[in-house]
């Protein structure tokens, strides 16, 4: 995959610039990260992270120790659709742990793996703040909430089905 | 039904656009600071409302203005922390969500105060879709003329930008905010200097929780002193709660401060009572690194006393018998909750989110972790129990940075007030693994050496 922003991503790679003071570049470096995310398949190269860094006119090396730092960056290819579970405190009391353990069963994969059909990735995450809907997960940018094992089967159900669309 | 500041209008349909918003009264704390009263008359009713911060350490939001350095020829920074990661918390998210515009209006309103001429809203990076409803709420805003250059005729420039996180709730610590929003990694910084003196590229900056910028409106529009005479003591105003656990009705509140625990768990105005008819057993009620209290102590105080949600009363005790109204997440267990659980899951989640930067937080919460798991597994020992209460003390005040607190007190608290369910764990390996502890007795409350 190529590592270059197309017109669009690079108009809005400059939008993010732009917002703070001249010379002040780096700042712009999170969601400059999270944008190339999005762009490259939903993971970070180490290609990615140096075109990054060259874009931002700073060393590789800054931009290796905070995407490095954040939960939210993936250093490692990922499927197409990333169910970021929280099992945190208030999830918990709430029944995450069933949750994720119907998931794993269902995907027949444990955290951290995807399935082999290269759709669903399971990641264990901490609090999202959702804690009022829970259990909970995220899935890219959007929250599923009040979670049940029938409404588990109807987010798989609705992805594959947007995956076999595509 | 209690006073209502900020969520008075969040149902109204529409309220979300600035239409709709302006139409209900929106933008007039704008009109009338700007146009009306001098930065330090803003200041001033702000430190008359007793408004404390709403992120949690409830420090008085006038003093931290009054802080601000303001050197010739240096730009100043208003940065709102948004970055909503406390477990149990998701106030913020709802206001931003649901009625963006009284954010939006509140920060011109102190950018104005503050002389910020470019003021961010740092959000943590999972609230994707809000970040969205804000730069639109920004560009309808601007599209009327409140922010962009001589905003009302004044001479006064503001724009609000808006910056998403990477996931880390460190980055709620406002000098680890700072370094986030530089690009950095999110390390705290040592104070001195504080962010009033070099904060935002070393430049003086105040650093404010959204639900607080919000607070200003109603201050603005009301006066500081009629603010100040709503709630009781220094806990005036208003205050969100983010209600969770085991309860009928989960969802955000907005309280006056002078109500009692046992209400706002009980009424149906409120949480509902407990779900599925079960018993209270504990509460956790201000954010995950408050201390958790068990219903005997939550509901009373030590001395007898009815406990109410505000400040003063949920910390009466200390942390011997008392905990802290903190962030506003509240979570409450019902009986079939195990302590130990709750306790490692909150171990956990420290140790990841811990930055690493001091020894004793980077190896304590790792120890914490490790220890809680073996006993909640069914294999610990009891000396397990002395060494946890030992770590936590060794962490505790050692750091940077509060997120060593924050890590302590959950598991000093459950030690504290729930020391027999953990040694019930430690002899009863294999039948904890298959049941809870459930309402037992609980244990007295133990001396906290100072």
């Amino acid at each position: 995959m190529a590592t270059t922003f197309n017109d669009t991503q690079m108009t809005e790679f400059k939008r993010l610039v732009a917002r703070y003071p001249e010379g002040k570049q780096k700042s712009a470096l999170l969601p400059a990260l999270h944008l190339a995310q999005e762009s490259f398949g939903g993971w970070l190269s180490t290609e990615t992270l140096d075109y990054v860094a060259s874009l931002l006119q700073i060393e590789p090396i800054e931009v290796y120790e905070v995407a490095t730092f954040y939960s939210m960056y993936n250093l490692k290819p990922v499927g197409k659709f990333v169910f970021e579970v929280c099992q945190t405190g208030p999830c918990m009391v709430s029944g995450s742990d069933n949750i994720i353990d119907y998931i794993k069963k269902t995907l027949d994969i444990k955290p951290g793996e995807t399935t082999k059909d290269g759709l669903f990735t399971l990641k264990l995450v901490e609090c999202l703040g959702a804690c009022g809907y829970a259990p909970m997960m995220q899935v890219g940018k959007i929250y599923k909430e009040h979670l049940t094992k029938e409404k588990v089967d109807s987010i798989i159900a609705e992805y594959r089905a947007q995956a076999a669309n595509n | 039904m209690g006073v209502k500041l900020l969520l008075d209008k969040a149902n109204v349909p529409g309220i979300r656009t600035y239409e709709v918003y302006r139409r209900e009264g929106g933008y007039r704390a704008v009109e009338k600071a700007l146009k009306e009263m001098t930065t330090d008359a803003i200041v001033e009713e702000v430190k008359k409302s007793g408004l404390r911060g709403r992120g949690g350490a409830g420090f008085p939001t006038g003093m931290k203005w009054s802080f601000i350095a303001k050197p010739e020829g240096v730009p100043r920074h208003l940065v709102c922390n948004a970055d909503e990661s406390e477990p149990g918390t998701f106030k913020d998210r709802y206001l931003m969500e649901f009625i963006p515009h009284l954010l939006i209006e509140g920060l011109i309103v102190s950018s104005y105060a503050l002389g910020s001429n470019d003021t961010y809203i740092y959000i943590r990076g999972e609230y994707a879709w809000i970040t969205d409803i804000l730069e639109e709420a920004i560009n309808e805003a601007k599209a009327a003329g409140w922010l962009g250059k001589n905003i009302l005729g004044t001479g006064f420039d503001c724009n609000i930008h808006v910056q998403r996180g990477g996931g880390a709730y460190i980055c709620g610590e406002e000098t680890a905010l700072i370094e986030s929003l530089e690009g950095k990694r999110g390390n705290p910084r040592i104070k001195p200097p504080f962010p009033a003196i070099q904060g935002l590229w070393m430049r003086p900056t105040v650093v404010n929780n959204v639900e607080t910028l919000a607070a200003v409106v109603p201050i603005i529009n009301m006066g500081g002193e009629e603010y100040a005479k709503i709630g009781v003591g220094k806990s005036t105003g208003t205050k969100l709660i983010s209600a969770c656990g085991n309860i009928n009705k989960p969802g955000v509140y907005e309280i006056d401060m002078t109500i009692s625990v046992e209400d706002f768990i009980y009424s149906d105005e409120y949480c509902g009572g407990i779900k599925d008819g079960k018993k209270l057993k504990a509460c956790i009620p201000g954010g995950s690194s408050v201390p958790i209290l068990p219903a005997n102590l939550l509901l009373k105080t030590a001395k007898g006393e009815t406990r109410y949600m505000n400040y003063e009363s949920l910390s009466d005790g200390g942390f011997a018998t008392g905990s802290m109204l903190g962030s506003g997440g509240f979570i409450v267990l019902d009986e079939d909750q195990c302590i130990v659980k709750n306790t490692y899951t909150l171990a956990r989640f420290y140790r990841h989110e811990s930055c690493g930067q001091c020894s004793p937080c980077r190896e304590g919460t790792g120890w914490m972790e490790k220890i809680l798991q073996k006993i909640e597994m069914g294999k610990g020992e009891m000396s397990d129990i002395d060494l946890l209460w030992d770590i936590q003390r060794k962490i505790e005040g050692n750091t940077i940075c509060p997120l060593g607190d924050a890590a302590s007190w959950p598991v000093a608290a459950a030690i504290r007030h729930f020391r027999d369910e953990f040694e019930w764990h430690v002899k009863n390996p294999e039948l904890s693994q298959t049941s809870n502890f459930g309402l037992q007795h609980y244990a007295d409350p133990i001396h906290v050496p100072a």
